[in-house]
C-alpha cells in the first residue's frame, strides 16, 4: 500500500508537473531508501542553525517549481564550508524565480550512478541503472530490466555496464557496496511499482556509492499528465 | 481459442471470389489452394454464379459441409457482417485479407471486428495482411504460387506483422535450405497478437523454433509476450524494426531519454534467456538456421577447420567481433591432430586453431581433424570452412562430417559457397540436419545464435 503521505506529495505536485527535491527525498525516506540528511530552509536561519547541528561541508540547493534543471541556472551549490557561504548562497538563491527555499544537506562523496526508473508504454515500469553525474547523457552508459526487480536482477545490470569496472573496483579502488545497491534498487523497485498509475519518469541523479553506502543525492519525479500519452 | 482450424483446416470458404476478374485476392487464393491443396475449397459471392466450373455459393449457410477456415477479401466495411455470418455458421476461425481498417484511420470498423469475434471467441488474423501458409495444409497469401518461393517444411515459424517481408524471408529460407513449419502474417493483429500465437506454437508439436518480425507492440503487451516468451520451452528469435528514437517528443528526464523504445525493448529481451534479438535481417536466418538444427547452449569457444588460411583469418575476425573466442590449442592436442592426417598433409598444415589443412587436404583430413575436435574439451562449437573447389574434396564430404556430429555430439557449422554446382555437398549437411551457410559472417553468426540463446 502506497503511504498517504507519499500520496499527498504526489497529488499536490501536479501542478508544477514534478515534485520538488525536498518533497522527493521525503518519499525517498519513507520507501527505506537512503538520502543526506537536509532540511529545508525557508529562512537563513533555519539554513545558519542546520549548518550548525550538522558542521560542515553543506551542499545548497534552490527549491523552486521553476527550476527542473537546477545546475542550469546556478541552483547548486557544493563545499559549503562556512557561515559566510550560506548567507551569500541563500541570498543569492532567493532572487531565482519561483524561489520557495533552500536545501541544505551533508556532502556525500561516492561513484556517481544514476537510477531511474520509466513507466514504458509497451513494457510498463522499467527501471535503469547507469553511469551518472551531470554528463550522463555523454557516457549514455546504462542498462534496463523490467520492474519488479529480483535481487539477481541487479547483479546482471551491474556487469551490463561498459563502465561496470567502475564499480567493482578498478585500479586499486575499493569495489561499491553492492549489497547496500541491491538494497536500494529493491526498494526503489518497490516504490515504483506502487506509483506506476501516478507518475511518467523517476531519475534518482547522482546515487553516491561507495564501499559502505548508496545515497540519493538528488531525485527528480516527473508526475503523469492527466492525458494518456499518444498510443504510438 | 483453438486455432487448429485455421492453420489445418479440411475446409474453407474464400469470401470474395471475383466472377470477372481472376486477379482478385480471393480467386488467387481460391486457384491455388484448390489445386494445391488437401483441402476443400468453396468459392462465395453474394451474386452467386459458376467459377471455373464450380458452383458459386451466395452465402455461407449454402455450403452443404462445415467451415474451419474462412478466407475474407472483401471490401473492409462487409467485413463485420461477413465475421458475423461465420459465427453463426459454425466457422472455426477466419484470416482477414481486406485492408481498409486501422492502418487507414478506420479504427472503429476494426473495433467492431475484435468485438464481434470476442463476444463468439472466434479466432481471425489480420486484417490487412497475408495470412496464414501453412505447408501441406493450406496458404492464403494472395501472390500466385508461380511466384512464391516456397521452402520446405520444417521446425521454424515465422511471424511477421509485415506480409512483405515474410514473404522475402521464406525466399531465403528456401535458398538457404532453412524448413517451414508455419508462416503467418498478421498485418494489423486486431484480434491475434504476437502473444497469442507464440502460446500456440510453444505447444505445436512441428515447430522447434518460433521467429517473429515485428514493429511495436500495444499498451503493456511487450512485457507479457516477454514474459512469455521467456517461459517457453522452444528458442524465440525476435526482429524488432524501428531502432531510431521515436519521434521528437521532448523528454524531461535522463531516464527517458537514456530508455527509447528500442532501448528498452532491446535491454529487456537480452535479459531472457531463450529469447533471442536478431539485430537485423542478417541475423534472422542464421539465428533460425542455427537454432532449427541445434538448441544447444555453448560458451563459443570456436575449432575452426579451414582449407585456406584467408578463410580461416576472415571467420577469426568475425569470431572476435561478436565476442566468440578462437583459444589456441595446446601443443600435445595440435600434434595429435597432426598424426591423424594424411602424410602429405602433416608437413603442411597449421594446428594452433584456425586448423589449415591447406588446399592438399582430402575428405578423410577433415573428417579426422572435425572427429578430434569433437572430443577436444577447449572447443564447444566447430566451424567447417569447405571450399568444394579443392582437388582433395568430395561432394561426400557434407554426409560424412553430419555423421561425425551424430556421432559426438559437438554442434558443428559449415560454410560453402551456395551454387548448384556444389549441391550434393550442401545437402550432405542440410538433409542430415547440420546448418550451412553460404558466408563465413553467416556460419559465425549461427554460433552466435548458439550462445545467446543460453536457455537451449
Amino acid at each position: 500500500m502506497l503511504k498517504k503521505e507519499i500520496k499527498d506529495i504526489l497529488l499536490s505536485s501536479k501542478e508544477a508537473g514534478w515534485v520538488l527535491e525536498p518533497e522527493a527525498k521525503r518519499i525517498l525516506f519513507l520507501s527505506g531508501i537512503d538520502i543526506p540528511r537536509f532540511t529545508w530552509a525557508t529562512n537563513l536561519e533555519e539554513a545558519l542553525q542546520f549548518a550548525r547541528s550538522t558542521g560542515y561541508p553543506l551542499v545548497a540547493k534552490v527549491v523552486s517549481p521553476k527550476a527542473l534543471h537546477k545546475s542550469d541556472i546556478g541552483g547548486v551549490v557544493v563545499g559549503i564550508g562556512s557561515d559566510d557561504q550560506i548567507k551569500k548562497t541563500f541570498h543569492r538563491f532567493s532572487k531565482l524565480e519561483g524561489f520557495v527555499g533552500m536545501l541544505i544537506e551533508q556532502m556525500v562523496s561516492g561513484l556517481e550512478l544514476i537510477v531511474g526508473a520509466k513507466m514504458d508504454y509497451q513494457f510498463g515500469p522499467v527501471i535503469l541503472l547507469g553511469i551518472g553525474g551531470t554528463a550522463v547523457e555523454i557516457y549514455k552508459d546504462s542498462s534496463l530490466r523490467m520492474a519488479p526487480l529480483k535481487e539477481r536482477d541487479v547483479e546482471s545490470m551491474v556487469k551490463a555496464l561498459k563502465a561496470h569496472q567502475l564499480l567493482e573496483g578498478f585500479r586499486g579502488s575499493a569495489p561499491i557496496n553492492l549489497r547496500e545497491l541491491t538494497r536500494m534498487l529493491m526498494a526503489f523497485s518497490r516504490l515504483i511499482m506502487q506509483l506506476e498509475d501516478m507518475i511518467e519518469s523517476i531519475d534518482l541523479n547522482p546515487v553516491l556509492c561507495s564501499p559502505e553506502k548508496c545515497i540519493v543525492a538528488d531525485a527528480r519525479i516527473i508526475i503523469k499528465m492527466e492525458e494518456e500519452s499518444v498510443t504510438p | 481459442m483453438k486455432f487448429k482450424s485455421l492453420f489445418e483446416p479440411k475446409t474453407m470458404a474464400v469470401i470474395g471470389v471475383s466472377l470477372n476478374n481472376d486477379r482478385h485476392p480471393a480467386n488467387v487464393i481460391y486457384n491455388k489452394t484448390n489445386l494445391r491443396y488437401p483441402v476443400k475449397v468453396f468459392p462465395v459471392n453474394p451474386k452467386g454464379g459458376v467459377l471455373q466450373g464450380e458452383r458459386v455459393f451466395r452465402q455461407l449457410s449454402e455450403i452443404p459441409q462445415k467451415i474451419d477456415l474462412a478466407a475474407i477479401a472483401v471490401r473492409a466495411e462487409y467485413v463485420p457482417d461477413i465475421l458475423t455470418e461465420c459465427i453463426q455458421n459454425g466457422v472455426g476461425g477466419a484470416t482477414v485479407i481486406s485492408g481498409g481498417f486501422a492502418e487507414i484511420g478506420r479504427k472503429d470498423l476494426q473495433d467492431r471486428m475484435v468485438s464481434i469475434a470476442q463476444e463468439a471467441n472466434f479466432p481471425f488474423i489480420g486484417p490487412n495482411c497475408l495470412g496464414i501458409y501453412s505447408p501441406s495444409h493450406v496458404d492464403t497469401f494472395f501472390l500466385p504460387s508461380e511466384r512464391m518461393v516456397r521452402p520446405d517444411p520444417g521446425n521454424v515459424a515465422l511471424i511477421s506483422q509485415s506480409g512483405g517481408i515474410l514473404v522475402d524471408q521464406m525466399i531465403k529460407f528456401a535458398e538457404e535450405g532453412v524448413g517451414l513449419s508455419l508462416a503467418v502474417s498478421i498485418g494489423n493483429k486486431a484480434l491475434i497478437k504476437e502473444l497469442q500465437l507464440l502460446d500456440y506454437l510453444a505447444k505445436d508439436p512441428k515447430t522447434g523454433v518460433i521467429a517473429f518480425y515485428m514493429e511495436g507492440f500495444g499498451k503493456s503487451e511487450g512485457r507479457d509476450f516477454v514474459l512469455a516468451a521467456s517461459k517457453c520451452p522452444k528458442p524465440v528469435i525476435v526482429l524488432k524494426a524501428g531502432k531510431s528514437p521515436g519521434g521528437s517528443r521532448a523528454v524531461s528526464s535522463h531516464t527517458a531519454s537514456l530508455s527509447g523504445d528500442y532501448a528498452v525493448f532491446s535491454q529487456i529481451f537480452s535479459r531472457y534467456e531463450g529469447v533471442v534479438e536478431a539485430k537485423d535481417e542478417h541475423e534472422l536466418l542464421p539465428f533460425c538456421e542455427a537454432l532449427s538444427c541445434y538448441q544447444t547452449a555453448i560458451k563459443g569457444r570456436i575449432g575452426i577447420i579451414t582449407g585456406s588460411g584467408g578463410h580461416g583469418a576472415l571467420a577469426v575476425d568475425a569470431c572476435s567481433a561478436q565476442g566468440l573466442s578462437v583459444p589456441t590449442l595446446p601443443e600435445q592436442k595440435q600434434k595429435g591432430i597432426r598424426e591423424t592426417l594424411s602424410p602429405s598433409v602433416q608437413p603442411i598444415a597449421s594446428f594452433g586453431n584456425p586448423i589449415d589443412l591447406t588446399g592438399s587436404a582430402v575428405d578423410d583430413d577433415f573428417v579426422a581433424t572435425a572427429e578430434y575436435l569433437s572430443k577436444t574439451p577447449e572447443v564447444d562449437c566447430l566451424l567447417l570452412l569447405l571450399l568444394p573447389y579443392l582437388p582433395g574434396i568430395t561432394s561426400d564430404l557434407g554426409a560424412r562430417l553430419s555423421l561425425v556430429y551424430r556421432r559426438e555430439g559437438k554442434p558443428l557449422l559449415a560454410y560453402v559457397p551456395h551454387v548448384d554446382k556444389y549441391r550434393m555437398l550442401i545437402e550432405g549437411f542440410e538433409l542430415n540436419r547440420v546448418p550451412v551457410s553460404h558466408s563465413i559472417e553467416g556460419a559465425v553468426l549461427m554460433a552466435e545464435a548458439m550462445r545467446r540463446c543460453q536457455s537451449c
